[in-house]
């Protein structure tokens, strides 16, 4: 019963990100709030770890699977990036290496002085 | 064979999981390291579409399982962020500073190439939330004078390649520390490069979940500034 009662925590605040969606409109998912209730609720103690841990693991490695379904929704985005497809090529190729150099490096750049030296790995 | 298969509902899972295994089998038996399992599970779905002239509405209807659980595993990247909650608490400056960075790169990238190669206001607005995660993309897009359905494309398109070229790009740019490349994957590529940051590590992993929701919600805000630009 334990996967049944991870499954039912984690569902339930699947569930409250939707409904906290609905009370706070902002153009967010309700996978994110649902994601900063289960932070703060293990944060501040309301939650034991445990009680998520094995079945929200299990979730998170699974995650590229659950990617396939939405990705080969590409076979039908031909004709909707046909008219730019330069740009969307560049795009991709060059800004997302790019992006990753520029977030790390800023990063870094931050980490010497704030105390990477006692980091906990 | 395709009259029978429409009609299995099993059919869309046993074919994604099938898919997804042969690509990690490929993988890690073949030691083809440069390939990487979502891109060939998506190739092999598209390639049996194609051969068996399934429609892809059929196919997304059985395997809505898969797409449904993606909401509640993006909740649960609140795990493995909450036990690295000292890591993050000590560096919230690198956090911040560092998907800020990303994130406005992303953006101004964007203005660039939408100057250089002359794209009308609604490719450019489809294009300005690539880096982010389809939820909040899809939004921003909408919100800005984009169509939804092309930066959904480009947003999955961004993190395949994300998730391939993330170990070359952390190298090229001597990204090294676990925190940095974190942040780096998630922001540049949001939940699909993730997948790739967590097989780098735990705290690359965290960090890379992170991301998702920090350059996500700092997208909301600078998109629309940047779409009155064009």
């Amino acid at each position: 019963m334990r996967w049944v009662s991870q499954a039912a925590i984690i569902l339930g605040f699947s569930l409250a990100g939707e409904l906290l969606r609905l009370l706070v409109p902002l153009p967010v998912p309700a996978s994110v709030y649902g994601l900063v209730l289960l932070l703060g609720a293990l944060h501040f103690g309301f939650l034991k770890l445990q009680s998520v841990e094995e079945t929200g693991e299990f979730l998170v490695s699974i995650l590229p699977l659950l990617f396939v379904p939405a990705a080969a929704g590409l076979l039908r985005s031909w004709g909707v990036l046909r008219s730019m497809w330069p740009a969307a090529l560049l795009a991709v190729l060059v800004l997302t290496p790019l992006v990753m150099g520029i977030t790390g490096q800023v990063a870094q750049l931050l980490m010497k002085k704030g105390g990477r030296e006692d980091g906990d790995g | 064979m395709g009259e029978f298969l429409s009609g299995a509902p099993a059919f869309g899972l046993v074919l994604s999981l099938a898919a997804y295994l042969l690509g990690d089998f490929a993988r890690k038996r073949l030691k083809w390291a440069w390939l990487n399992p979502l891109l060939l599970a998506v190739l092999l779905v598209i390639a049996v579409l194609l051969l068996t002239g399934l429609p892809y509405e059929r196919y997304i209807e059985s395997a809505g399982l898969l797409s449904f659980l993606l909401g509640p595993a993006t909740v649960c990247l609140a795990i493995p962020l909450y036990k690295r909650m000292r890591l993050l608490r000590r560096n919230w400056k690198a956090v911040l500073g560092g998907t800020l960075a990303g994130v406005l790169s992303s953006l101004l990238g964007v203005f660039a190439l939408a100057r250089l190669l002359h794209l009308n206001a609604v490719e450019y607005a489809s294009l300005l939330p690539k880096s982010v995660t389809t939820a909040i993309g899809i939004g921003i897009a909408a919100e800005n004078g984009g169509l939804p359905a092309v930066s959904a494309a480009l947003i999955i398109l961004t993190g395949i390649f994300g998730n391939l070229c993330a170990g070359l790009a952390c190298k090229l740019f001597r990204v090294r520390e676990p925190l940095a490349r974190g942040l780096a994957i998630g922001t540049a590529s949001h939940a699909i490069g993730t997948a790739r940051a967590f097989e780098m590590g735990e705290v690359e992993g965290a960090m890379s979940g992170l991301a998702i929701v920090v350059s996500g919600l700092l997208t909301v805000v600078l998109a629309p500034l940047f779409a009155g630009m064009i």
